[in-house]
């Protein structure tokens, strides 16, 4: 579970610097390399490097999908975080992961994800992996993140 | 008759095939992850480290961690539970093993994982059971803790697809 604070108000440029500040700070997304690509309102891209050291399948030398499952739940918690009825950190509560396909060895691994409805206390996120191709997805998430909904004026 | 084979052959061979099965897979090295063996039965261990941290405020295991760990935990039991009876049952060498295909990944086809409770910054257990396993397909439940063996703090279900063996149709 990992937690973001930022400020719903930020411009574009600012979010997409205290998002960018935020990630890199947290050890284990160092640890990946993973970097943004962009962000939107509530809505995020990110990628990772391949990386020998986070081979699954010694055979065939695809990364093991649980660093996939890693990045997509960044950036779905990230996603969160950019929406602007937040008010608190977000937590991941599930997130189900289904792999489409084995990643292309050698290729750098992107994720998307996008909150596509709140709650008072849920945010509900939809995610995709991929490498080359956006539109041929490594993996699809769906989950689920704690949300503080700001109360209505 | 014969003699009953020394408990140290016995330790060796297995632990061997554990090592073999654990030591390919580099993701495994990368978390930190070990597989403590008593018998046939496995449990998952995660050492902790800074480096895993993905919220350093609280601090707590950064949730991909969790799903790694987790994922991994069930794709060992699946591949081991076929290592082990290739060994124990029909009695083949390791490089029969190895030639029949019974040592390749099982491939994840999907994996939820249920957060329970935030992960603190100690070390992760982990036990997978195989609920179904067919020629084709398997499916696999995995409970993780850290100090309390009833208080988990992730558990998790998914669907694998097991390797085909060269003596598949």
């Amino acid at each position: 579970m990992q937690s973001y604070e930022l400020k719903p108000e930020h411009t574009p440029a600012q979010r997409d610097r205290i998002s960018r500040q935020f990630i890199e700070a947290l050890p284990f997304c160092g640890a990946l390399r993973m970097r943004i690509e962009g962000t939107a309102v509530a809505e995020a891209e990110m990628s990772m490097p391949y990386d020998p050291a986070i081979i699954g399948d010694p055979e065939t030398g695809v990364v093991h999908g649980g660093a996939v499952s890693a990045l997509l739940d960044t950036c779905g918690g990230l996603a969160v975080s950019l929406h602007p009825e937040g008010t608190k950190p977000t937590a991941t509560l599930d997130l189900r992961i289904d792999y489409m396909r084995p990643a292309r060895v050698g290729e750098r691994i992107n994720a998307w994800a996008k909150v596509y409805n709140v709650t008072r206390t849920v945010a509900f996120v939809r995610g995709i992996a991929f490498d080359v191709d956006r539109y041929q997805p490594v993996a699809t998430a769906t989950g689920a993140f704690t949300f503080a909904r700001r109360p209505k004026e | 008759m014969m003699a009953p084979e020394p408990l140290s052959a016995v330790k060796e061979r297995r632990d061997g095939a554990l090592e073999a099965l654990v030591g390919a897979i580099a993701y495994a090295g990368f978390l930190g992850v070990v597989f403590d063996r008593r018998g046939d039965e496995l449990t998952a261990v995660l050492h902790f480290q800074e480096r895993l941290i993905g919220n350093p405020v609280l601090p707590a295991i950064h949730g991909g961690v969790t799903a790694s760990f987790l994922e991994m935990s069930a794709l060992v039991e699946l591949a081991w539970q076929r290592a082990w009876t290739a060994m124990e049952v029909e009695n083949l060498d390791p490089a029969a093993i190895a030639d029949r295909g019974l040592m390749r990944m099982p491939k994840t086809i999907d994996f939820t994982v249920d957060y329970l409770r935030s992960g603190l910054p100690r070390d992760c257990y982990a036990r997978a059971r195989v609920n179904r396993s067919g020629r084709r397909y398997a499916s696999v439940h995995v409970e993780a803790w850290q100090d309390n063996r009833l208080r988990l703090y992730a558990q998790a279900t998914g669907h694998f697809l097991m390797p085909r063996l060269p003596t598949d149709d």
